[in-house]
């Protein structure tokens, strides 16, 4: 009987210690987008991304507030506010998904690991379910988490007119920087 | 191992997992940290002005634009002279975002052949979130230079060209396609035809658009006029209508109006055309921004 109660104490001092450290959190995240026509170059950087990283399942969270991408012409956020993204009825994008390899990835021991993420992204209220190649960096305790890949405006029902289409590259190049500190 | 032995396992090993799983979910964690910020109103109106008239909007730091705005002759003035597309007035403008708050122009127009430089200040943005406020206030201020050559008939000072525009423009965007705005305005003329006629007067303007599409508007504005009983010549107060195509870094506005002129000492203080009389403009204005240099 007390070996038993001494165990379940024990495990759930143990289970509490390691789950205290599982999740990360990172308010200032960094994602930006690239487009480079013949015609037009089209650049917006997003620092305030928020984001969560659970270790022990895996599970990975973003939020983006559109409002927060800046561009370095006035006139082109104001469009991808209001006709594009139209803002105020989507003001954010968001991400749930799951590591998949969670098994490959050591996240004690500093070092960059290839990381398989699959979950749903939610852009101007459209939900896909996409799977990217990302890469997770350990060092002392903080974690950055990287990933580059290709956004279709049509997927997700964002439309572009005939007249604009050759501005816009398609796919666009989104690039995700994250750098995740332990929650506290 | 009896029975209630075997109970308090079960319990104890299962608290520790319970208390996790309601923290687990960091998907619902996302809203808790999602700071309060103050949310600001964009793009109120398509472009800086509503149809003839100054709207909050305003070229942001770095941003140029530049203004062509055309005025044609009345439509009932017959097919001799094309419905008016014969003749017209024409005003160009140049108009530079110094910070995202001010902006300044430099502006000519052929009728009466005045120049207008101007400021448009940004008072209050209208605000939801952390910071609340319910209206965009916009001051704008313009001196007019008349550059007609002198009456000989008459002395002529300097000072009588001059004319003077102070005006406060207080707008909201009620939804993302109804933003209305209200515009009262004092003008001062140095030199009036008459001495009926008042060198300070007052109006107030209501505007407003409501967009169709994402990149199409349509835009009405009228400006109630606070006239003395007494006038060298009969005036109206000016009502326009139009619509707004916005494509990349143009906007078109067509507009059909009663006032031939595009400054506030001519289409406010001056405008004698009537809609009832068929005394209707139709005109446009086309501009094109440029970015002389982004922020980083």
């Amino acid at each position: 009987m007390k070996k038993i109660i001494i165990a379940s104490l024990l495990l759930l001092t143990i289970s509490s210690v390691s789950f205290g450290q599982a999740k990360f959190l990172s308010r200032a995240g960094h994602i930006w987008f690239y487009s480079k026509t013949p015609v037009e170059t089209i650049e917006a950087h997003n620092y305030q991304v928020a984001s969560f990283l659970d270790v022990t399942k895996g599970t990975i969270a973003f939020e983006v507030l559109n409002k927060s991408f800046k561009f370095e012409r006035a006139l082109m956020e104001e469009h991808f506010n209001e006709n594009y993204m139209e803002s105020e009825k989507f003001p954010k994008a968001t991400f749930k998904g799951q590591i998949t390899n969670l098994k490959d990835i050591n996240f004690s021991k500093d070092g960059v690991y290839n990381a398989i993420i699959e979950g749903d992204l939610t852009i101007h209220g459209v939900t896909k379910h996409i799977t990217q190649k990302g890469t997770i960096e350990v060092t002392k305790g903080k974690i950055v988490a990287k990933s580059k890949f290709g956004i279709k405006p049509e997927d997700y029902k964002i439309e572009i007119p005939a007249l604009v289409k050759d501005k816009i590259a398609n796919p666009l190049d989104v690039t995700v920087d994250i750098t995740y500190s332990p929650m506290k | 191992m009896n029975q209630l032995t075997r109970f308090f396992a079960v319990i104890f090993i299962t608290i520790p997992f319970l208390s996790i799983a309601q923290q687990d979910d960091i998907f619902g964690m996302l809203d808790s940290i999602s700071k309060p910020e103050t949310e600001y109103a964009t793009a109120t109106f398509k472009s800086s002005r509503i149809v003839t008239g100054q709207s909050v909007e305003q070229m942001k730091e770095g941003q140029l634009e530049f203004r062509i705005e055309h005025r044609f002759g009345t439509l009932n003035s017959g097919f001799y002279n094309f419905y008016g597309l014969d003749g017209g007035t024409i005003f160009l403008s140049t108009e530079y975002g110094v910070t995202d708050w001010m902006m300044i122009g430099l502006g000519r127009a052929s009728l009466e052949k005045d120049f207008n430089g101007f400021i448009k200040l940004n008072i209050y943005r209208q605000s939801k979130g952390k910071r609340n406020f319910p209206f965009t206030i916009t001051y704008y201020g313009a001196t007019t230079v008349s550059s007609l050559k002198d009456d000989p008939a008459v002395k002529n000072y300097f000072s009588n060209r001059l004319g003077y525009v102070n005006q406060f423009l207080i707008a909201r965007k009620i939804t993302n396609s109804l933003s209305l705005q209200l515009s009262p305005i004092h003008i001062h003329r140095n030199l009036v035809p008459t001495a009926f006629d008042q060198n300070d007067l007052f109006a107030c303007g209501v505007g407003g658009r409501y967009k169709l599409s994402k990149r199409i508007a349509i835009t009405g504005e009228y400006y109630y006029v606070f006239r003395s009983k007494l006038n060298s010549t009969t005036f109206y107060n000016p009502l326009s209508v139009g619509i707004d195509i916005e494509t990349g870094g143009h906007v078109f506005s067509f507009m059909l109006t009663n006032s031939i002129g595009m400054l506030e000492n001519q289409y406010i203080a001056e405008n004698t055309g009537r809609w009832t009389k068929g005394d209707i403009h139709l005109g446009f204005n086309i501009s094109r921004s440029f970015t002389l240099y982004g922020k980083k």
